[in-house]
């Protein structure tokens, strides 16, 4: 009893992922390498992006369904500034405001309504789709500057530059759940809202900015996309929801908010990634990679339940 | 003997919940069984009604031995338990929620659920037993004690031979109390035999033939009621001698805090009450379930805004129409179900603590984590809160001590006037002294209480003085030496002042 709940909780899906990394390492010479880990680190920053962002909103308590539409359309929104000559810089930056507001009316819409985060976001998912292919025309955008490709593609110091911005959200947010009065009223909030608005918690403003920041990570996860694909395509970012969701729920996030953390999510995203990753160099194929992932998120989550039901 | 208990042990991982419990009911008698919270009544009856399995000891029914796994195969040999907290579908009506899981009973033919047999029976139970509920209305409007009184219907329904009842009353107002009372009695007279788990000392003799005593999982003492003393029965559970459990030295109270004038709330009944709570005086609130005193609470503390009337802090009108309002103006709100709205139960306690006051450990939004976890560690020991560390979750709390992290919630914020709702509502004795103490103590300091309670000798011993609701009004005013009859006059008659 003497250590933290909080830290068993991280333990188990640590393991799981330094298992799953060595019986990699062993099981395929193609692996270890410089190439390869590059290549996993890349192709999951978009997800680890996204799923920064879903923790602060399952940890309140929420949930938001339209992360993957939202993606598609900061992608195409900064794209299209790109196209039109706004700098590289601008474009992101307008990627990344496009993914607040529509977080922020995702908030407005819970709070104001009282509806359950569920549907509204459900309903958003297809507002935002819709608008991105009304904006685009259903056509993707393709005349962007050549030094856009740096964002997803890029290195620096001989590490993805990706990584070096995933490392640097992840603290941002970590700090931001755990060493923030906002992070605290999210985990209040999402452990017992009656208690936190009876303890004179502003807890409709901060049910709204949670969703905006989660907003804000996901215009960028948006932009990052765009750059690995060199496209702003407005319907980038189909089912990336429920990776994202799936990344928190591994890495020990609760549905019933009041629990998750960042170094989980982190965790929960890369055993995804590595578990694709894996599948393609031993040749298994993708069918099979959907029906082994689905199976790794109920065994995470059965696992994590048992653990829970024996701490109390 | 219908049920008999041998040297029941459990552990739950570390923790050993039962080290040595024996238990025995005979059909046709009421057996209490004491204990503080934490003893392990709770467990042991969940032992008994198949939700818990036991580790090692015995267990006989009508003489045989007998495990059981679930709750079904409890219910199958004549084993029902009528809960503490509510296990009821709060989307369902009450005739549904008495018969849930047993529809096979009343359906016809095609296996379809009949609606309109489901109400009828209902009804005649609930009329046959004099309940004041409604079989249609929806458990989720119901309040507590109503909720409480669906579970009872529940269990009689079975038609179970032994019947295990988790604090019945620890929700009910007097009146209430006596109609549960009258059906144990009535069940007793059908030669069922039932276990009764109660906190409220003054109400053993009334319903109890024996008793059984458990202190840190061990029975202590089993015995005719008649021949030990209430005394001798607080101190075999908290085994030390508690001399005048609760006692307290009256001030002269000093100026209004809170004022209350003609205050109204259309939707949860409230007429024209008027109230004043001052510095240093503890006003207690007596009243029936239903009369309206946690109506007044949510009223006064912004749950549920005023339509009519004025609210005044420390002289000043104040417009109090959300709970925050009402929290930056000094008032707190302890409630009732400080499950459901008091804790955030998955958090640490040190969050818990400081939650309604996160500014007193941040600056510009950032937080000292060094600065909570001290506070919160001294102000937890000086509730002497039973814990490992501020860092555990609130969850792990026995009922006493999550009461005290409620109430320090609100010390942590430094509330001027406090509105305590059934403060020592599933607490065992100890816990509610210490409770008790800590309210004396605010008021020593200059808070303002109000303590709505059911509890008529609790109220007695410790308010300044005894305010009485009915229907939604203030039915009278009783000084502190006042008796539980004058009391009881107040809150059934009509102006009997």
């Amino acid at each position: 009893m003497k250590i933290d709940s909080r830290v068993t909780q991280r333990l188990l899906p640590f393991l799981s992922l330094a298992v799953l990394f060595t019986a990699l390492s062993i099981a395929s010479p193609y692996f270890l390498t410089a190439n390869n880990l590059s290549s996993v680190a890349r192709q999951t920053a978009v997800f680890n992006t996204m799923a920064l962002g879903m923790t602060i909103v399952i940890v309140s308590g929420g949930i938001d369904l339209s992360v993957g539409s939202m993606l598609g359309l900061s992608g195409l929104i900064g794209t299209m500034a790109l196209e039109r000559g706004y700098s590289i810089v601008i474009g992101v930056a307008i990627g990344i405001v496009v993914g607040t507001v529509c977080g922020f009316l995702n908030g407005l819409l819970v709070t104001r309504l009282r509806i359950p985060p569920f549907v509204v976001t459900l309903g958003t998912l297809g507002i935002f789709r819709g608008l991105a292919l009304i904006f685009s025309n259903g056509l993707p955008v393709h005349r962007i500057p050549p030094g856009f490709a740096f964002l997803g593609g890029g290195n620096l110091l001989g590490v993805p530059f990706v990584v070096w911005l995933l490392v640097l959200c992840a603290a941002a947010v970590h700090f931001l759940l755990e060493h923030t009065r906002l992070g605290r009223y999210a985990f209040a909030i999402g452990s017992n809202r009656i208690a936190s608005v009876y303890a004179g918690i502003p807890v409709n403003f901060h049910i709204t900015a949670v969703y905006a920041i989660g907003g804000a990570l996901t215009g960028l996860a948006g932009m990052i996309e765009a750059s690995r694909l060199m496209t702003g395509q407005p319907t980038a970012g189909q089912g990336y929801e429920l990776q994202a969701i799936a990344a928190v729920v591994i890495g020990g996030g609760s549905l019933n908010g009041g629990e998750g953390s960042v170094v989980g999510t982190l965790i929960g995203a890369f055993i995804m990634g590595l578990l694709s990753n894996g599948a393609d160099l031993l040749n298994i194929s993708n069918y099979w990679q959907q029906v082994i992932i689905g199976s790794v998120i109920i065994l995470a989550v059965t696992l994590d339940e048992m653990r829970k039901r024996r701490a109390v | 003997m219908l049920l008999e208990l041998h040297d029941i042990q459990k552990r739950f991982g570390g923790v050993t919940a039962l080290r040595g419990a024996n238990l025995s009911v005979a059909a046709g008698e009421v057996h209490l069984l004491l204990g503080e919270n934490g003893a392990g009544k709770s467990t042991l009856m969940k032992i008994v009604a198949g939700i818990v399995e036991r580790d090692a000891g015995r267990m006989l029914w009508n003489g045989s031995e007998v495990s059981l796994r679930t709750p079904p195969e409890a219910a199958a040999i004549g084993i029902a338990m009528v809960h503490q907290e509510s296990m009821l579908a709060p989307h369902m009506t009450v005739a549904e929620n008495i018969f849930l899981g047993r529809e096979e009973r009343l359906k016809r033919d095609l296996g379809w659920v009949n609606r309109r047999r489901i109400v009828e029976r209902a009804r005649r139970l609930i009329e046959q037993y004099n309940f004041p509920l409604d079989a249609e209305t929806r458990v989720d409007r119901l309040s507590p004690a109503g909720r409480q009184l669906v579970e009872i219907c529940r269990a009689i329904q079975h038609g179970s031979s032994l019947l295990i009842f988790d604090e019945p009353t620890s929700s009910l107002s007097d009146h209430e109390t006596e109609q549960v009372f009258r059906i144990v009695r009535d069940l007793k007279a059908r030669q069922m035999g039932i276990i009764y788990i109660t906190h409220r000392m003054d109400e053993l003799r009334a319903i109890g033939d024996r008793v059984t005593v458990l202190r840190d999982g061990e029975t202590v003492h089993t015995g005719n009621l008649a021949e030990v003393t209430t005394d001798r029965l607080i101190q075999y559970m908290v085994g030390r001698e508690v001399a005048a459990v609760y006692k307290r030295e009256h001030l002269a109270p000093g100026e209004a805090l809170l004022e209350g004038l003609h205050l109204s709330v259309h939707r949860s009944g409230l007429k024209d009450i008027s109230l004043t709570l001052r510095r240093g005086e503890i006003t207690g609130m007596a009243g029936l379930i239903g009369a309206g005193r946690t109506e007044l609470c949510r009223a006064l503390f912004g749950v549920d805004p005023i339509d009519a009337g004025e609210i005044l802090v420390n002289g000043k009108a104040i417009a109090v129409r959300t709970p925050r309002d009402a929290v930056q103006a000094g008032i707190a709100l302890v409630t009732e179900d400080r499950q459901i709205s008091g804790l955030a139960l998955r958090l640490s306690i040190a969050m818990n603590i400081t939650m309604a006051n996160v500014e007193r450990i941040s600056h510009w939004g950032i937080l000292d984590l060094r600065a909570q976890n001290r506070m919160a560690a001294e102000l937890g020991a000086k509730l002497r809160l039973k814990t490992v560390s501020p860092g555990q979750a609130a969850a792990t709390l026995s009922g006493g001590n999550q009461q005290k992290v409620a109430i320090a919630k609100w010390l942590f914020r430094q509330a001027s006037i406090f509105l305590f709702d059934e403060p020592t509502r599933g607490i065992d004795i100890g816990a509610k002294a210490e409770v008790f103490e800590l309210m004396s103590e605010l008021a020593r300091r200059g808070a303002a209480i109000l303590m709505v309670s059911s509890e008529l000798p609790e109220l007695l011993h410790v308010a300044d003085r005894i305010l009485v609701m009915r229907q939604g009004r203030i039915s009278g005013e009783l000084p502190r030496d006042t008796t539980q009859e004058q009391i009881m006059k107040l809150a059934v008659m009509e102006s009997a002042a």
